[in-house]
């Protein structure tokens, strides 16, 4: 089922068309109610009456994060503060949050892009969803919320955490939809096997992840353990939240929903728009958000576009799955590398833990890479051949993934560092 | 005849294997026989001990991965052609050893042997009345 076909089916011509009416609309408010963009449109010699097409949208300044945080809290809203009926912040890993407000009106598209989200991977009224992001100024909780709501789906707006009671809720309420983090659903789903639960208790069908990068094995390993198709949702706060896009029944990329933010991938040094299927950074012009709209917002996530229909009947353009950000790719003697890539090879093999630290050094002029990988705890020889084994075929997958080699080195369970919230994968010692 | 062997994996960081000894220590299992396999980057100790589960319980609660694996400790006599005699047996049933550690003094010469298949290097050493130590031998009460 499609939710809005009106907007998800539309041709080209005419998304265009609505882009560009939205576009020129948030200009116009934009150049009213904010000086940061009006000094930016002076800076640029841009007049703003003079954009009217999308096709425009090219010649037009970035925000970037930076200016997210010299506009802190409330620089960058359009409309008074009586209009504000929520504000969201994202705690950035350094210095202040990351601040977005919602006008009645945002909230409502916000629950529309969710509501097509969920319709996209299945979900109806009939559906118990369990909703286990975290509810507060993080976006994932409350973003899913009302738009489970708007499909008419039963919530248990049960947040993160408590695993116990996780479980409890559901087997007792016979849940059919998990929503959280691929690795919390990873983490739910070992806890079933570990509380000895039986699979006949567990009703889930569907499961809707985002908020974190995860690559295909984590999906296939996921999918396994819940016995459940999992589903990607996108989204970040300063869009939106998630909902941004979404992955049909297809699964060949997310959907975006660019009837209110409109994607475009730039090459992140010369800033140039790159073609359909280039690798590049993501970037969203959020054309219809009230409150706090952005032009051209530099999301540092690495991703490619795909335009033309899907067999799912759906126009709106796709975006592969992140590869990861833009300050996560390290370049190693000229080849990008993501600590993704590094993490894909890993799931596949039983005798590892998907724990790793890449270091990176430069020595006589060279760059190397060194893999920490623990060994799993549950599975391990005390045979040097059977380890040196495991080294080689790391060794050996990695260099017929990345085209380089790297130095790989098997370290005891638990010892590199477990962090709550993102974990630190890399230690680069180049640029000390 | 089955001896449980207590297997560690050790990271190369300098005080492991004390704190490793230090903790059997505090926990009174006597250690009969060690050796350490190194690579450049780990080390495998494998020890047989006293009291291996106890040793694997203690071990596991101060972080340390711990494998419990099968081993023969076969007695022979200290002579020359000892091992000789032991290893040709094996050969000759086409046994493949993993490792083996081995030491004598006082007429008596131990040694750890590891296989595959270490009930079949049990049965072989038997048949030809080779004396075997038993967990008794090892455990202690």
């Amino acid at each position: 089922m499609i939710w809005n076909s009106g907007r998800e089916c539309a041709d080209r011509q005419q998304m265009q068309e609505l882009q560009s009416r939205e576009l020129t609309a948030m200009i116009r408010r934009m150049q009213e109610n904010v000086p940061f963009y009006r000094d930016k449109f002076r800076e640029e010699g841009i007049e703003p009456g003079d954009i009217r097409s999308v096709e425009q949208l090219k010649q037009l300044p970035f925000t970037t994060k930076a200016d997210l945080r010299d506009n802190y809290p409330f620089g960058l809203f359009t409309v008074p503060q009586t209009d504000v009926v929520r504000i969201h912040a994202s705690s950035g890993t350094t210095g202040k949050p990351t601040v977005v407000g919602y006008t009645q009106t945002d909230i409502a598209l916000w629950a529309e892009v969710v509501a097509r989200s969920l319709t996209m991977a299945g979900i109806h009224s009939g559906d118990t969803i369990q909703i286990a992001y975290g509810y507060g100024p993080f976006t994932g909780g409350l973003g899913l919320h009302y738009g489970a709501e708007k499909v008419g789906a039963t919530v248990i707006p049960i947040s993160t955490g408590n695993t116990k009671k996780q479980l409890q809720f559901m087997t007792d309420f016979k849940a059919t939809i998990l929503a959280c983090t691929p690795s919390y659903a990873a983490h739910l789903g070992e806890s079933i096997l570990k509380e000895g639960i039986s699979p006949a208790d567990i009703k889930l069908r569907t499961g809707v992840f985002g908020a974190e990068p995860w690559t295909g094995e984590m999906r296939t390993e996921i999918e396994k353990l819940l016995n459940i198709k999992a589903y990607d949702i996108y989204g970040l706060s300063e869009v939106i939240g998630p909902g941004v896009s979404m992955e049909c029944e297809c699964q060949c990329g997310n959907h975006v929903f660019e009837d209110h933010f409109i994607p475009e991938i730039i090459d992140p040094d010369t800033l140039e728009v790159l073609p359909d299927g280039v690798l590049g950074e993501l970037v969203f012009t959020t054309v219809t958000k009230e409150a706090m709209p952005l032009l051209r917002y530099r999301t540092r996530d690495l991703t490619r576009l795909h335009h033309g229909k899907c067999d799912c009947g759906r126009t709106l353009v796709r975006m592969e799955k992140c590869l990861g950000r833009t300050d996560d790719m390290l370049i190693i003697r000229g080849v990008n590398v993501f600590p993704s890539q590094v993490e894909s090879v890993l799931m596949e093999m039983a005798e590892t833990t998907p724990h790793y630290q890449l270091i990176i050094r430069r020595e006589n002029n060279l760059d190397t890479m060194e893999i920490r990988v623990e060994i799993n705890e549950e599975n391990w020889s005390d045979s040097i051949r059977e380890l040196e084994g495991i080294r080689r075929r790391i060794d050996h997958n990695i260099k017929s993934l990345l085209g380089i080699g790297a130095i790989i080195k098997l370290v005891e369970p638990n010892s590199i560092e477990r962090s709550e919230g993102k974990a630190k994968r890399i230690i680069d010692e180049r640029h000390r | 005849m089955l001896i449980k062997q207590l297997s560690v994996f050790l990271e190369d960081r300098s005080g492991r294997l004390t704190e490793l000894t230090r903790i059997l220590a505090e926990n009174d299992v006597n250690i009969t026989a060690l050796s350490v396999a190194e690579t450049a980057d780990y080390g495998i100790v494998r020890m047989v001990v006293g009291r291996p589960e106890l040793a694997k319980k203690v071990l596991e609660k101060a972080g340390f991965s711990i494998g419990l694996t099968d081993v023969v400790c076969v007695n022979m006599p200290d002579k020359p052609g000892s091992l000789y005699r032991i290893l040709e047996i094996l050969t000759d049933e086409k046994i493949n050893i993993d490792y083996m550690y081995a030491f004598s003094k006082n007429a008596v010469a131990l040694a750890v042997i590891r296989a595959a298949d270490v009930a079949q290097v049990i049965e072989v050493l038997q048949q030809h009345r080779l004396q075997l130590l038993s967990q008794s031998d090892i455990y202690q009460l």
